[in-house]
């Protein structure tokens, strides 16, 4: 069959999307949404909506509910972001993967990495079949190679499209309704969500044989570009039905922003020249794994950039590569590739960073029956290790997680007890043992919040780590947490309150496992820096895994990384760098 | 953050009380919507490309502009046709207007980049 022939036939099936049946509605009411579904996901992004999607291919009732609306909501919706797509050919993953298991820090798995370039390779093919057609096309890179294929997921087209063709699979989306609390049966298998429609000022239960929670990373609202909406209530949600997190000390990644702006779109600052606050110049090893010298340089004054990788016949087409950054250099007056402009930073937490709930296997199981998750919740560690995820590799990462958590949420799924007989397991920012009500409610989430940024924003502390301070914001995160009757909504459970004090908890529970796993590693390794531990151990060239609610946990994850044989003469696991 | 929401371009569609995923506007009966919490916003610039009507602009500050800031003028922005600047980069906006060439210029932006004196503390 000619290669035409093959593009028509994609074309023609694409015409017609099977429609799965529709979740059934038990209640709908002013008081009260209640559905009853097969698979519901949480989380509307694009391992949400691939997820969704994957589950309603297989004839699954889905419903996918997002806190804010599906197709703005969450990093990717605003940032705009290409796939890392690597053909399934040995001579070209040799290439690829190498050198990103040495940025990586050798935490990595190749078996890992495989799988996922394999899923996202499959399925992005099937978008222009799907009729995705982008309201502005990205110049053809570069360097283009032959056998190479690149998506790139431009905002805010893609997940517009991905909203669109999540319904047309036949999944119902419930915008501007954030899940509070897992639900599960007698069995302990997760059995559906509820939460609050905050635009409709109802709360919904949503009854499922399974769950996929794809509620993103978090950054602790920095005002990174489309971030604030990933507060790590869903970790939250995951950790009190049992799940076990990974990676949390990779948790730390620093955005570039033009000064004082949100715009954290790293793709021409990753190779741009700086300048220190006296104008001598700035170098640089390698900015995708640790951002140091330019950090350390931001705590001693104000740091300028200026792209000046681009000669003048370059500059068109970086500017139609990237709108969302252009627009904004230019509404403030700045010309990047000449000007030096000043610049400061966004914690990117852990949607740049690598850490999140430990996903098991390639289904994105949990080990908690009926739950999955995917996307930036999930750690991408296998993929990235001690190195970002962004540019790229999150992205496959999202589709290949999406895909598979879908897929099997759909294929377990087990039929739902009625809502009245599932029990709900939220614990802080819902309800509190000796809760009463003199001590319930008012501000004091603010309060929770305010600390947690507290710890978790300042460079000087999340950047730059050691024993003394780490230990001094676990307490103070620990005085928080010890005190849950403060996080109670005093409006209840079932109110727009309980949103406000769930994402505080949500914020809380990921700060003190950041603190837990930083601890622990006693080394500096990719962009964990630990002042006080300036070289890299070989000893620890392993995971950490990280869990509990109340007391804290860290062990070593008894799965090693499986990284590749290093070519001679190439630095491997065993040599001893010096950190920067 | 938000800083222009233009109560003559605005239709009152809501679809910008709809999209935002932070629920910064509230829609109002018979009337157009209001920024009713602003310190929510986290500057996505959503909105800006969503409003079929050019009404809105988007500030690049993470935090408010201050009193007197050009990117507060709702009405010079207009005229220079930057609101809904955004959705004409990422080709949304109908017809052909670009509004490249007409950008205002935040001086006072350029004073951080000044170098500190010689003998500042490194």
């Amino acid at each position: 069959m000619s290669s035409t022939s093959s593009t028509a036939n994609r074309l023609t099936r694409s015409a017609r999307i099977a429609r799965a049946p529709r979740p059934a509605i038990l209640q709908n009411t002013g008081e009260s949404l209640q559905l009853a579904a097969d698979v519901l996901v949480l989380g509307g992004g694009p391992a949400g909506t691939w997820a969704a999607i994957a589950a309603t291919e297989a004839g699954a009732r889905v419903v996918l509910a997002d806190k804010g609306y599906c197709g703005t909501s969450g990093v990717a919706a605003t940032a705009g972001v290409g796939h890392w797509l690597v053909p399934p050919d040995v001579a070209a993953r040799d290439a690829e993967i190498f050198p990103r298991e040495a940025q990586g820090g050798y935490l990595t798995d190749r078996t890992w990495t495989d799988a996922v370039l394999d899923e996202a390779w499959y399925r992005t093919e099937l978008i222009p079949g799907w009729g995705y057609r982008p309201a502005t096309t990205p110049p053809p890179r570069l360097f283009a190679q032959p056998g190479r294929r690149s998506f790139a997921g431009t905002a805010p087209d893609y997940l517009r499209f991905l909203r669109g063709r999540t319904k047309r699979g036949g999944a119902t989306i419930l915008d501007h309704s954030p899940a509070l609390e897992l639900l599960v049966d007698d069995d302990g298998h997760v059995s559906g969500a509820r939460g609050y429609q905050r635009q409709a000022g109802r709360p919904w239960t949503v009854t499922a044989g399974a769950v996929v929670l794809a509620t993103g990373g978090t950054t602790w609202k920095s005002h990174s570009l489309g971030g604030d909406v990933d507060t790590g209530e869903g970790h939250l949600m995951a950790a009190e039905v049992g799940a076990h997190l990974s990676s949390m000390e990779f948790s730390n990644f620093y955005g570039m922003v033009p000064l004082g702006t949100s715009m954290d779109k790293n793709g021409f600052f990753i190779a741009a020249s700086y300048w220190d606050h006296h104008g001598d110049p700035i170098t640089y090893r390698n900015l995708h794994e640790s951002r140091a010298e330019l950090l350390a340089a931001s705590l001693r004054g104000t740091v300028t950039a200026t792209f000046t990788q681009f000669p003048p016949e370059a500059r068109a087409r970086v500017r139609a590569g990237m709108p969302n950054f252009f627009m904004v250099v230019d509404k403030l007056g700045v010309d990047p590739f000449t000007d030096r402009f000043p610049i400061d930073w966004v914690q990117e937490g852990t949607v740049r960073g690598t850490g999140g709930v430990h996903v098991l296997d390639h289904d994105a199981a949990t080990g908690v029956p009926g739950l999955y998750a995917a996307g930036d919740i999930a750690a991408r560690d296998r993929i990235v290790g001690s190195a970002t995820g962004a540019g790229g590799p999150n992205l496959a990462w999202a589709v290949a997680t999406g895909t598979w958590a879908g897929r099997a949420a759909a294929r377990d799924a087990t039929t739902p007890a009625a809502p009245a007989r599932l029990t709900p397991t939220g614990t802080h920012g819902l309800r509190a043992p000796r809760a009463t009500a003199s001590a319930r409610g008012g501000d004091s989430w603010r309060d929770v919040v305010g600390v947690v940024q507290g710890q978790m924003h300042p460079i000087a502390k999340a950047a730059f780590r050691d024993e003394e301070g780490l230990a001094a914001s676990g307490s103070l995160l620990d005085e928080r947490w010890a005190r849950p009757e403060r996080l109670v909504p005093a409006a209840g459970t079932g109110s727009g309150e309980a949103i406000r004090t769930r994402e505080a908890a949500g914020m809380l529970a990921t700060a003190r496992w950041v603190i837990a796993a930083a601890r622990a590693r006693t080394e500096s390794r990719g962009m964990h820096t630990r002042v006080d531990h300036p070289r890299t151990d070989p000893a620890q060239t392993h995971r950490l895994l990280v869990g509990g609610l109340d007391e804290t946990w860290v062990r070593p994850d008894p799965d090693l990384p499986v990284t590749g044989p290093v070519p001679a003469g190439a630095p491997g696991p065993a040599d001893v760098k010096e950190a920067s | 953050m938000i800083e222009v929401l233009d109560p003559v371009r605005c239709t009152s569609c809501n679809i910008c009380v709809r999209v935002c995923p932070t629920n910064v506007f509230d829609a109002v009966e018979g009337d157009i919507p209001v920024i009713a919490r602003h310190s929510d916003c986290q500057t996505c610039f959503q909105c800006e490309a969503w409003c079929p009507a050019d009404a809105i602009f988007v500030s690049p500050s993470r935090t408010p502009e201050p009193d007197g800031s050009p990117l507060r003028d709702g009405e010079a922005l207009a005229a220079r046709n930057l609101l809904g600047l955004y959705r004409d980069r990422v080709g949304w906006r109908r017809g052909t207007t670009s509004a490249s060439e007409n950008l205002p210029s935040t001086d006072d932006y350029h004073v951080w980049a000044t170098p500190l004196p010689e003998g500042a503390p490194r």
